[in-house]
């Protein structure tokens, strides 16, 4: 399963959607994912990619790990893995 | 109803070993927070934290009672000799029956838990000493001070996170006011530095990995710290009959539940906690000079806090001071509201107000005088301490001089 299709699943699974209702230009609010939430997506993320996330959710817009929306963090995890798999 | 007083006090923690170190600390400003030091810190991505330093519990205690003391029973004690020495009560006959302990802890023995854990899962022991159990459990220093100082009165332990020590003095003050107990000690100890400890708190990412800047527009989290507080809480006649001295009075205490969320905090559930101390002790909110907050640097109590602030004092708001002492000792958890009562001790008895430290940018969500990295003079009536737990648990006390 490649990184974005595996990314809007885990997304998917904490809104409680399917992942075909999750699009690249959707917000996590968008989606009706709150701050628990996203913690507990980014705690997926890392499980289901063996990374690590920078992210502090006191600072959300000043973490490395951008997460305005489906595609940023996309983006960010396929970055991580590049960094921190190689 | 009954007046409560309090007659004496103990501590420990990262800024002192006593009340007068802490309060010395406190009054310049002292940062106690530190490179924490335990086994497999280096596993963690936070690393710092008000660790008590210095402390060797061997000196203090036997070999009998090492192995039934965890860290947090070990706190405890330390700060329950001080209280009741300084006191100078002596509990026997009837005072002994009457007066009891309620004590605050958000985890209890952890570290304990930590150990245990490690020695059966990592390292394949099967079996545990025997005592584990009695080590562990949230009550275990609330009994061992019973027993230390013949309290056979009414003793629990409370546990409300982040609020236990507060909602511990609040349940101990209605004993005495009610004329359930002439004499309650009371207060909070917590010890979660340890590697499971500081794992899970890692985990919901609101942790800091430099400071803790509480209302500073940088703020980036809480910093764990460890310690006890612990009070002697005397019905005032009674200590006044045996000429003690007296510290301060408790004037009022309120709880409420925010009924909303299980992490993020409540304007409301703040704001009536705060008024309903003010009602309660029939403290007009004019009176209210200083606030020892919550304030746990994270962006989102802060912010909050001042706005239930700023809802509850209106104009008044912007006269009364407000500090975080959290900045200098770290977040105690369980033990935090103990701890920081002792600045507003200070404030009433000293007239000295302790600072919020790491105070670098202004945020216009927290526009309070938070009395920014150094302490202040000032003579005030009636302060207010906060304390807004995880769960949405709020308990305020309030304090009057006398």
């Amino acid at each position: 399963m490649d990184v974005r299709t595996k990314v809007i699943e885990i997304i998917a699974e904490q809104a409680v959607l399917e992942p075909s209702d999750v699009t690249m230009d959707s917000t996590l609010a968008d989606l009706g994912i709150d701050s628990l939430g996203m913690v507990e997506s980014i705690f997926a993320i890392e499980e289901a990619f063996d990374i690590s996330v920078p992210f502090n959710a006191n600072a959300p817009n000043e973490s490395d790990f951008d997460i305005s929306s489906v595609a940023t963090i996309v983006a960010g995890v396929e970055k991580l893995i590049a960094e921190q798999k190689t | 109803m009954k007046r409560v007083v309090i007659t004496g006090a103990g501590t420990i923690n990262a800024l002192g070993h006593d009340v007068d170190s802490t309060l010395d600390a406190m009054r310049e400003g002292h940062c106690g927070i530190g490179p924490l030091e335990f086994r497999d810190v280096e596993r963690l991505a936070i690393r710092i934290g008000g660790q008590v330093k210095g402390f060797a519990a061997e000196a203090e205690f036997n070999r009998q009672q090492m192995v039934l003391y965890d860290r947090f029973t070990q706190f405890t004690l330390m700060a329950a000799r001080q209280a009741i020495a300084q006191s100078g009560l002596e509990f026997s006959g009837e005072l002994a029956a009457r007066a009891g302990v309620v004590l605050g802890t958000a985890g209890g023995g952890v570290s304990t838990w930590d150990d245990n854990y490690r020695a059966v899962y990592e390292e394949g022991k099967n079996r545990v000493h025997p005592f584990v159990v009695p080590k562990l459990m949230t009550n275990a220093a609330t009994s061992h001070v019973s027993m230390a100082y013949n309290l056979k009165g009414p003793s629990f332990t409370v546990s409300t996170a982040c609020a236990s020590s507060n909602h511990a003095m609040g349940q101990a003050f209605h004993l005495v006011r009610s004329g359930a107990a002439p004499v309650m000690i009371a207060g909070g100890s917590e010890s979660m530095l340890c590697f499971g400890g500081i794992k899970a708190w890692e985990g919901l990412r609101v942790m800091s990995r430099d400071a803790c800047r509480p209302f500073s527009a940088n703020r980036n989290g809480m910093v764990q710290g460890e310690g006890a507080g612990v009070f002697v809480f005397e019905e005032y006649e009674h200590a006044r009959a045996r000429g003690a001295d007296i510290m301060a009075e408790i004037s009022g205490f309120a709880m409420t539940s925010d009924a909303s969320d299980i992490v993020m905090p409540s304007k409301q559930g703040a704001a009536h906690a705060m008024a309903g101390a003010l009602r309660d002790g029939a403290i007009d909110a004019t009176e209210v000079g200083y606030i020892n907050a919550h304030g746990t640097g994270t962006a989102a109590n802060d912010k909050t806090e001042c706005m239930a602030v700023a809802d509850v004092f209106g104009h008044h708001a912007d006269k009364l001071m407000i500090s975080s002492t959290k900045s200098m000792h770290g977040h105690l958890i369980g033990a935090t509201g103990a701890v920081e009562l002792l600045a507003c001790i200070m404030a009433l008895r000293d007239g000295v107000i302790a600072p919020t430290i790491g105070y670098e940018e202004f945020d216009p969500e927290c526009a309070l005088d938070v009395v920014p990295n150094a302490a202040r003079e000032a003579k005030v009536d009636v302060v207010l301490s906060n304390a807004f737990a995880f769960g949405g648990l709020n308990a305020v006390l309030a304090l009057r001089r006398i």
